[in-house]
């Protein structure tokens, strides 16, 4: 983790939180752990490609994807890669037959990746 | 991604080396790459999308091969440099910092940059052109003057003038900064220096209160680094 003394110094591209360090600490302590990333957006969407969410094996996250719309599918989906390990795309929009459960409110789409941190072989 | 991908990731920030991380999206081909030293094997197309990213510090999705690469962008932490302790400042270094800005406030005057009164944020007691020229500003990098002491602020500006710095605020009333503007000309600094120089800082919200002050001054270098062209 970035020195406590100095607030920011950890952070990337403005990001509040510090999503990677964490990420790797995570790890060090021995969780599952899995980043979803925003790829590519169209129309209106809350949070820009780059934005990152991470969750752990029990669902424990940190960061986000969207105004907090789609996280909680995008969570689910992480926990399950964490235990298969397959990488997967998300696509989400307000025309996706699920918009009515996690679609995105502002009228926007977003994909997002899902993988798996892997340890070294 | 790999556990050594973000290995790689953090010591280039810890590093402050800007790189972006190649990723196909199909499966778990990745690549984390430095513009100057890139990989061998990248394809060109990929390494042009990674300078582009890196440029507009904006990540996306690119074809290449019939397959989609999401390029992110890693450029190295946002800084601010904050000539002067003073009250606004208590302000501001907490904002900045909460906006992803690594602060440092730089003030020599003893009682003034006491850390207690910044509690969390470095504090740098050099003269502020001796701690300029040490922090090397780079384009990622704003410059505030809040003294209104041109012993402080004026050397701090002269080091900022030379550097990259994408956004150079001064504190100061409109008499002020036009004083400041013929000291600057008077010290060899042309038209295209000054107009580098926001002053007086911030954008025109009619604050009043320190903390609004603040806003102001954190709003007009969020408009500087997302809005270069004004």
């Amino acid at each position: 983790m970035a020195d406590p003394a100095t607030p920011g110094s950890g952070e990337l591209s403005g990001d509040v939180e510090d999503v990677l360090a964490t990420a790797r600490a995570w790890k060090r302590e021995g969780r599952g752990v899995a980043l979803a990333t925003v790829v590519s957006t169209w129309g209106s969407s809350p949070r820009p490609p780059g934005s990152q969410l991470l969750v752990d094996g029990e669902g424990k996250f940190l960061g986000s994807v969207s105004g907090g719309c789609i996280e909680g599918a995008v969570i689910r989906e992480a926990v399950e890669a964490i235990g298969d390990g397959r990488p997967r795309v998300l696509e989400f929009g307000v025309s996706d037959e699920q918009a009515w459960e996690v679609g995105l409110a502002c009228g926007g789409k977003v994909r997002v990746l899902v993988e798996r941190v892997e340890d070294p072989a | 991604m790999k556990l050594e991908t973000l290995d790689a990731l953090l010591a280039a920030r810890a590093a402050k080396r800007a790189v972006a991380l190649v990723t196909a999206l199909d499966g778990h081909s990745e690549w984390v790459v430095e513009p100057g030293a890139p990989p061998s094997g990248l394809p060109a197309d990929l390494l042009e999308a990674v300078r582009q990213a890196l440029a507009s510090d904006r990540s996306g999705v690119v074809e290449h091969d019939g397959r989609d690469w999401f390029v992110q962008a890693h450029n190295p932490p946002l800084r601010m440099l904050i000539v002067g302790a003073v009250h606004i400042t208590q302000a501001l270094a907490p904002m900045a910092a909460m906006a992803g800005y690594e602060v440092t406030v730089i003030d020599p005057r003893r009682g003034f940059a006491a850390a207690e009164r910044f509690p969390g944020v470095r504090v740098d007691g050099d003269w502020p052109d001796e701690a300029l020229e040490r922090l090397v500003p780079d384009a990622r990098t704003a410059v505030v003057t809040l003294t209104h002491d041109p012993k402080l602020d004026d050397p701090a500006l002269h080091v900022a003038l030379r550097s990259e710095a994408f956004y150079i605020g001064c504190l100061g009333s409109r008499r002020t900064h036009a004083a400041r503007l013929d000291r600057l000309r008077n010290a060899g600094f042309d038209d295209a220096d000054c107009a580098r120089l926001h002053g007086p800082a911030g954008l025109d919200l009619g604050a009043r209160s320190p903390a609004e002050i603040a806003v102001s001054v954190l709003a007009e270098t969020v408009r500087a680094l997302r809005r270069p062209e004004g």
